[in-house]
């Protein structure tokens, strides 16, 4: 990169001083990879997405194009690409254009401060955790313009909808965040994590039980804040023919949801880190995977935070084919009526536990993380129980 | 500076993914409360009524089909029954007992397309994909039945056209015995579910006075709270013989006449239906299903008016003939028509999202409002 | 009550204009009465303890050629469970009848219909318009009579048949 940075001051840019080529190659390589990883992984969420759908619906789901139809998502691109570019007559032509990209700005640019593994994260924020919350909250801006622009009352509806949503949701997931950062004592993403340890009972969910309460609240403030179902009024399908996507066609479209589900992935990377540990393995697998080659440990990290974020991305998308949605005055009531005051409930119960035990109860963590392990264990066993009773075969392989 | 207030007048258009069909309802809101929905009808107007004073009596059947899709048996059975109440007719008891068995089980099917379309409607879609898998299977044993899946055209004046086919009775029971426990999951997936519960208890009351006044009629009249059903009530066909429990809306969570009634009034009317189903399937005697009626029918003059409790309330067919064979005057009484009157009266002060649940709790079904 | 018993109820009240006609038609018997009866007729037919017809259950017209229209009301009571039948019929040329949609809110939709599809003209309907075909239709089809038009805003409504295109 220094090369490289060198090279571009001296052939093209040599009226600025070398930073300036420095920083841009910097800027350069790291959108770079990171679009490398972000599209491959929307697109394949999409299809994910699709086919769990369909497995929850008795369906098959896509299936042709590649292997068990992962491709789908190139098909959908190019598709859309080959679509004509339709701008309403009446349109802000600006504001029209512009909205997709800063949606997709502001979930893009919050991929920069998410910790992958312990080396591998391209900006190691003092300020993580807030960085995060701000440019998320920038897709705001591109909902309303979006919804605004359009200039159709459904479009515009939808656009108020969701940007009252967003910005009500904003605080309980910021007041649950408070809570984690009280224990671990800093803003920073690396720090959060290097304060938890790698086994569930030292993980900050359980570690008393205003952290439990607080993870359900950034579970259902994210999920609201990436308009997903049960919260997806803004693009109610059945209601508002797609609020502010309704006069958008082609590329564009595929920006706004292109940009949901990449922020799928960061309301799980966001939960993870906060709450389940991160990236952290155990100590002696460390050791281990260090004997096999320097870089191991860092991969095994790495899978380690993917398998913790896809299980909750699976949740999220689990969720949105099982629930109804909630009203608009229903989620407003919500968010101001109940998820506020229990958010700073949690944030001085957890002040007031850091107070009176400095270190942490012991006891406390292994009680709720075999309440946790109690409550999986049931759910299994009432998935079994359901299938009995229902009579259905059980058809394991999702290969059909 | 004075501050300009307006209301906003939002199209819900004819294409829209979630009224039933194609009708249209402008809104007068202000935000997200409206002032008003005022229904347009119309887009699917064929002019049914017309038609019948030019075709014949026994040609006519087809077009009754169309008239309400969703349970097409009991259309037909309605138009038949008021031409052989004209005619003086005796129907084998083969026959009423087939034309029940096949109004029942098209009573299920609607039940549960209009309660997956509620529950897609309020925003859960798995529903919905479960509740037409089920569809699948009876629309399968109709076909076995009668070779039609949806537009049947089964029933003939004086009989039905085909007989069971064997294997049907065998058939049907698994059916049944396989339905029960997944209409019981229906029943606790969606209608326990909190905010399922939340977006449909106390939305579009309508009151007992307002449901008689409007001429609401079958699970909608049932929910709120008036205990009548065309079936127990002014019997017709082999209803004597057959028990079962009208279903009326309690207000179990909000008030009576909730959309909450008309979605567990609907449910329980499928547990009701195949308690009936099962006792036709043991009951059903043997003999011919069609009695002896001559090509061209000559109707004597007279009018009479007949009812018939359908899926959608009670469908009432009005035949005025004047002794040539074909009617003089045949009008269909649907229950999604009043259904849909009532709307500009209840919408008022509600949420657009409330709306779509109103609608869709009514089951309105466009073909009935427009014939 | 069975109609002879309602009929002779309705007459005992408001004299003689309440008639069956006396004819033998095969089917339901039916009563008429003038057109200036009917709020009158519907309002004790409602209110009366021993007929309580709380339910318009259909509200229709037929055409009656030559030139009369008849608007026909079916009631129903769902307390006592009987029902009834009452015709009005009214000149083509006038074709005028009061509404009945104060005293029963169902008659709203269904005289609008019948205004649509037959030209009945109701007093007093508080939004009397089209409501299946478009507000610029001209005629009303379901009369015996009825010709359509050529055609509509600018597309014609017949085209040349396939089967016999010599016609």
């Amino acid at each position: 990169m220094e090369a490289l940075a060198t090279y571009l001051h001296e052939n093209h840019l040599y009226k600025a001083p070398l930073w300036v080529s420095q920083a841009l190659v910097q800027f350069g390589v790291a959108s770079f990879v990171l679009l490398i990883f972000v599209s491959p992984f929307a697109g394949i969420l999409s299809f994910l997405e699709r086919r769990i759908a369909a497995r929850m619906q008795a369906r098959i789901g896509p299936n042709r194009v590649g292997p068990q139809g992962i491709l789908q998502f190139l098909a959908d691109g190019i598709k859309s690409l080959l679509k004509e570019d339709l701008i309403p007559t009446d349109a802000d032509k600006a504001l029209f254009v512009l909205a997709p990209y800063l949606v997709f700005l502001g979930m893009f640019t919050s991929f920069v401060a998410l910790p992958f593994s312990s080396k591998l994260i391209v900006a190691d924020l003092n300020v993580g955790i807030l960085y995060i919350f701000a440019t998320t909250s920038f897709a705001v801006v591109g909902l309303v313009m979006a919804g605004w622009g359009s200039s159709s009352k459904w479009a515009m509806l939808g656009g108020m909808r969701s940007a009252a949503q967003v910005i009500s949701y904003e605080i309980p997931a910021g007041i649950a965040a408070v809570t984690v950062i009280l224990l671990a004592g800093s803003l920073s993403m690396q720090q959060i994590i290097r304060s938890q340890g790698p086994h569930p009972w030292q993980w900050f969910i359980f570690d008393n039980p205003f952290t439990l309460v607080a993870f359900f609240i950034l579970f259902i403030s994210l999920i609201a804040e990436g308009n997903r179902a049960p919260f997806d009024l803004p693009e109610a399908e059945s209601e508002l023919v797609s609020g502010y996507n309704t006069e958008y066609s082609g590329m564009r479209f595929v920006f706004f949801f292109f940009a949901e589900w990449a922020n799928l992935y960061v309301m799980g990377a966001i939960m993870t880190t906060l709450f389940l540990g991160g990236w952290q393995i155990p100590g002696s697998l460390e050791k281990l995977a260090a004997g096999v080659a320097p870089w191991f440990p860092q991969l095994i990290q790495l899978l380690v935070f993917q398998i913790k974020t896809l299980v909750l991305v699976f949740l999220v998308i689990q969720l949105r084919w099982t629930v109804p949605r909630v009203r608009m005055d229903q989620l407003m009531n919500m968010c101001w009526k109940y998820m506020v005051p229990i958010g700073f409930a949690c944030v001085v119960g957890v002040a007031g536990w850091m107070i009176l035990y400095p270190q942490g109860v012991a006891k406390m963590r292994y009680l709720l993380t075999a309440m946790a392990g109690a409550i999986i264990v049931y759910y299994f066993y009432r998935v079994y129980f359901n299938f009995k009773a229902s009579r259905a075969e059980l058809k394991l392989n999702p290969f059909v | 500076m004075a501050i300009h207030n307006q209301e906003m007048l939002l199209n819900m258009g004819p294409q829209h993914p979630s009224t039933h069909g194609v009708i249209r309802f402008v809104v007068k809101s202000d935000g997200e409360v409206m002032s008003e929905a005022i229904p347009d009808v119309g887009y699917l107007h064929r002019s049914i009524e017309k038609i019948g004073e030019i075709c014949d009596y026994n040609g006519f059947m087809p077009y009754t089909d169309r008239a309400d899709y969703l349970s097409a048996m009991n259309a037909n059975q309605g138009y038949a029954m008021v031409v052989e109440k004209l005619l003086k007719l005796e129907i084998p008891r083969r026959a009423e007992y087939l034309r029940v068995i096949a109004a029942e089980f098209n009573r299920i099917i609607s039940h549960i397309l209009a309660l997956g379309a509620l529950a897609m409607d309020v925003g859960a879609a798995t529903p919905f994909v479960h509740a037409l898998k089920e569809r699948e299977k009876v629309n399968d044993l109709m076909e076995a039945l009668c070779g039609q899946r949806l537009t049947y055209n089964y029933v003939r004046i004086g009989g039905v056209s085909y007989d069971m086919p064997p294997g049907f009775t065998e058939r049907s029971l698994a059916f049944l015995d396989n339905f029960e426990p997944l209409m019981d999951e229906f029943d606790r997936l969606v209608g326990e579910n909190k905010i399922f519960i939340e977006r449909c208890a106390n939305v579009g009351t309508i009151s007992r006075q307002d449901a008689i006044a409007y001429n609401l009629v079958g699970p909608n009249l049932r929910a709120s709270g008036v205990d009548f059903d065309l079936r127990r009530d002014m019997p017709y066909s082999v209803y004597p013989e057959l028990k079962f429990q009208v279903q009326v809306g309690r207000g179990e969570r909000g008030s009576v006449g909730d959309s909450y009634d008309r979605f567990i009034v609907r449910v329980r009317e499928i547990m009701q239906s195949m308690k009936i189903l099962r006792q036709c399937f043991a009951q059903i005697p043997e003999g011919e299903v069609l009695g002896d009626i001559p090509k061209t029918m000559k109707v004597p003059k007279g009018e009479a008016y007949v009812r018939t409790e359908s899926s959608r309330g009670d469908m009432g067919y009005y035949l005025i003939s004047d002794g040539t064979d074909h009617a003089f005057r045949l009008r269909i009484r649907t229950g999604s028509f009043t259904s849909m009157s009532i709307i500009p009266k209840i919408s008022q002060g509600m949420m657009i999202a409330d709306l779509i649940t109103l609608i869709a709790s009514l089951d309105v079904v466009a073909p009935e409002i427009d014939r | 009550m069975t109609f002879q018993e309602i009929l002779k109820t309705l007459q005992d009240k408001l004299g003689a204009d309440v008639v069956q006609p006396t004819t033998d038609l095969a089917g339901d018997p039916f009563a008429t009465l003038p057109a200036e009866k009917l709020p009158e007729v519907l309002n004790f037919v409602k209110d009366d303890p021993r007929l309580q017809m709380d339910c318009l259950s259909n509200l229709t017209g037929v055409d009656a050629p030559p030139d009369h229209l008849d608007v026909v009301y079916h009631l129903f009571s769902y307390p006592l469970r009987h029902s009834f039948v009452l015709k009005v019929r009214i000149p083509k040329a006038n074709p005028k009848v009061p509404t009945a949609e104060k005293i029963y809110p169902t008659a709203n939709w269904q005289e609008r219909e019948a205004y649509d599809l037959l030209g009945v003209v109701f007093d007093g309907h508080p939004d009397l318009r089209r409501i299946m075909l478009p507000e610029d239709w001209l005629g009303h089809p379901l009369r015996k009579d009825y010709k359509e038009e050529q055609e509509y805003r600018g597309i014609t409504t017949t085209r040349p048949s396939l089967l016999y295109p010599e016609q």
